[in-house]
């Protein structure tokens, strides 16, 4: 048991260590390590495609995931004060947003994007006083609704799995001593659910920062990250491609522990 | 500033107005989100699947079962997902089992959480990498390579079948072991000391106690990757490369290669309703499973 146990979790991390280790080799071979260098990070980070493509992605995950974590959080806490039945349409939409493949949702946005855009531009022009009317398109703001769309139902399926855990005692409490519903709210709700807010937050940066297809699908001529990853891989597997893997690797590591720590508390306070 | 303790009933009426109007603000952008993003774009998807491809690529307007009369021609797409998801949800079962069970009772209870965590982390870290990195190991420069060395030649890994198997399991490994994890650990220790104190040898507790009670926890992971499975298209287009390609892949091709998106769109639709039919048929055998559980319990 304890081998093939030890053995799955190589099988989890040696691809990865693999991946890391050659991104450090000083040669092109890619089955040959020659010697330890950095240079593939060196060139990686010259390469400006890669650098615009790596702030894309940021700019992209931190918009979609604050957007998310807010109206989340707000329809967390909303929903419990809804009647059944429109909780019920809530909760399943949610479950939809979740469920439905990447792939759906990217040609579902897409097409509906490109129908909307195709009314309302020559609208636009129309009406428009100046020469130059605004040409809605796809690009950032495409890419961060459809990501904002997954991650708003993590966020708000997080947050309420938390407000569920919460004492109603202590909100009443909070209330027959005359605190404002606002007040009660600042000073009792929001600091228990803060960590899971925030645990919310990085996991849909997380999701945002990694996701491909969605992106693939509504990103017209922008490039993220991972599109621009995908590309290169295409053209042929690099050193270069290993050193950015690793730092997409790194980065979202960062992200998933930080998470991890703020969910772990909450369910140690939780547990006492 | 106990405004309940002194209002007569419209000043109660008042407040429930300004309590629903809050309830209303609270959910307001989230509504407006899964309309504009989620619902709209459904509508839209199913308009273009019932219309026509125009001349020069994109959608024209018709009403036209045609594209759905086309969904043959892709039969092999359609084929390949619905034998090798369900396949690679059942290898990651078989792998992912044994492991949910160490984590939960045989574990020390000391590491438990670090062992957790390793399991869960690769989950949440870029699925093109990790696929990538398998890329790299199956390529013509990984294990063939190192076979060629010890006079083991022309072996092919990459593009085949079991190279899209061995993805799935290792992409989708921690999704499938968290929920047979999390009801293993839920199960009563007194249970399985109970059946062995009445004689029961550690074989038959686990057949007739541990397992029956983890269903459920089988039951979600089982469903909650076959879903994933059924739209999934990294895996299949890196290690399948091309040979082995599933609905996603088609969809890819369909919206941005050939640009035919009233066929792209009949597609996606039956894609959701496989979705959702293997949902309705995970969710009847869980609620079997929770019924006989019930049962054999009281």
């Amino acid at each position: 048991m304890r081998a093939f146990i030890s053995s799955v979790y190589l099988f989890l991390y040696a691809p990865i260590a693999l991946v890391v280790l050659f991104s450090f080799n000083a040669g092109r071979n890619a089955s040959e390590f020659t010697g330890f260098s950095t240079a593939w990070y060196g060139k990686a980070l010259a390469n400006t495609f890669l650098v615009s493509a790596l702030q894309n992605s940021l700019m992209i995950a931190f918009t979609s995931a604050a957007l998310a974590a807010v109206f989340g959080t707000m329809a967390a806490l909303g929903m419990e004060r809804l009647g059944t039945r429109t909780r019920a349409v809530f909760d399943a939409l949610f479950a939809a947003a979740i469920v439905v493949p990447g792939v759906v949702i990217g040609i579902a946005t897409l097409v509906a994007l490109v129908a909307v855009f195709s009314f309302v531009n020559p609208a636009l022009a129309t009406i428009w006083p100046g020469d130059q009317p605004p040409q809605l398109g796809l690009g950032y703001g495409s890419i961060i609704a459809a990501h904002g769309l997954f991650s708003m139902a993590l966020v708000t399926m997080i947050v309420k799995a938390r407000i569920a855990s919460l004492g109603r005692d202590i909100v009443e409490a909070s209330s027959d001593l005359y605190a404002t519903p606002l007040t009660t709210f600042r000073l009792i709700v929001l600091p228990q659910i803060l960590p899971s807010i925030l645990a919310g937050f990085l996991l849909a940066f997380t999701f945002s920062f990694d996701d491909f297809i969605i992106a693939f699908f509504v990103a017209g001529s922008k490039t993220t990250l991972p599109i621009y990853v995908f590309a290169s891989i295409r053209r042929g597997v690099t050193p270069e491609i290993n050193a950015i893997a690793t730092l997409v690797l790194a980065a979202s590591l960062l992200l998933i522990l930080t998470a991890r720590l703020l969910m772990g508390e909450k369910k140690s306070k939780s547990g006492e | 500033m106990n405004v309940r303790s002194n209002g007569p009933n419209f000043m109660q009426a008042a407040m429930n107005t300004k309590r629903n109007l809050v309830t209303a603000a609270l959910v307001a952008p989230a509504a407006a989100w899964l309309c504009i993003f989620l619902v709209l774009p459904f509508i839209a998807m199913l308009v273009f699947a019932f219309g026509e491809r125009a001349p020069e690529g994109g959608y024209q307007a018709a009403f036209t079962f045609a594209q759905f009369a086309k969904l043959p021609t892709r039969a092999a797409a359609f084929w390949n997902t619905l034998v090798l998801a369900p396949a690679g949800a059942l290898l990651c079962l078989l792998v992912a089992y044994p492991v949910a069970y160490y984590l939960a009772v045989r574990a020390n209870p000391r590491y438990r959480l670090i062992l957790v965590s390793l399991v869960v982390v690769p989950f949440w870290t870029s699925l093109l990498v990790r696929t990538y990195a398998w890329m790299y190991i199956l390529g013509s420069r990984g294990i063939p390579n190192l076979l060629a060395m010890i006079g083991i030649e022309d072996v092919r890994m990459l593009n085949t079948p079991g190279a899209v198997l061995l993805g799935i399991v290792y992409g989708y490994l921690p999704l499938m072991i968290m929920p047979i994890y999390v009801s293993l650990e839920k199960l009563d220790r007194r249970l399985l000391e109970a059946s062995a104190d009445l004689g029961a040898r550690p074989v038959s507790t686990f057949f007739g106690v541990t397992l029956p009670l983890s269903l459920p926890g089988v039951m979600t992971g089982v469903a909650l990757v076959t879903i994933l499975l059924l739209g999934e298209y990294l895996i299949p287009q890196l290690l399948g490369g091309g040979k082995v390609f599933f609905i996603g892949n088609a969809l890819v091709d369909l919206f941005l290669q050939s640009r035919n998106w009233p066929f792209g769109s009949a597609i996606a639709v039956t894609l959701v309703a496989v979705v959702v039919v293997v949902l309705m048929v995970a969710m009847r055998i869980a609620w079997k499973v929770a019924g006989t559980r019930q049962v054999d319990l009281v």
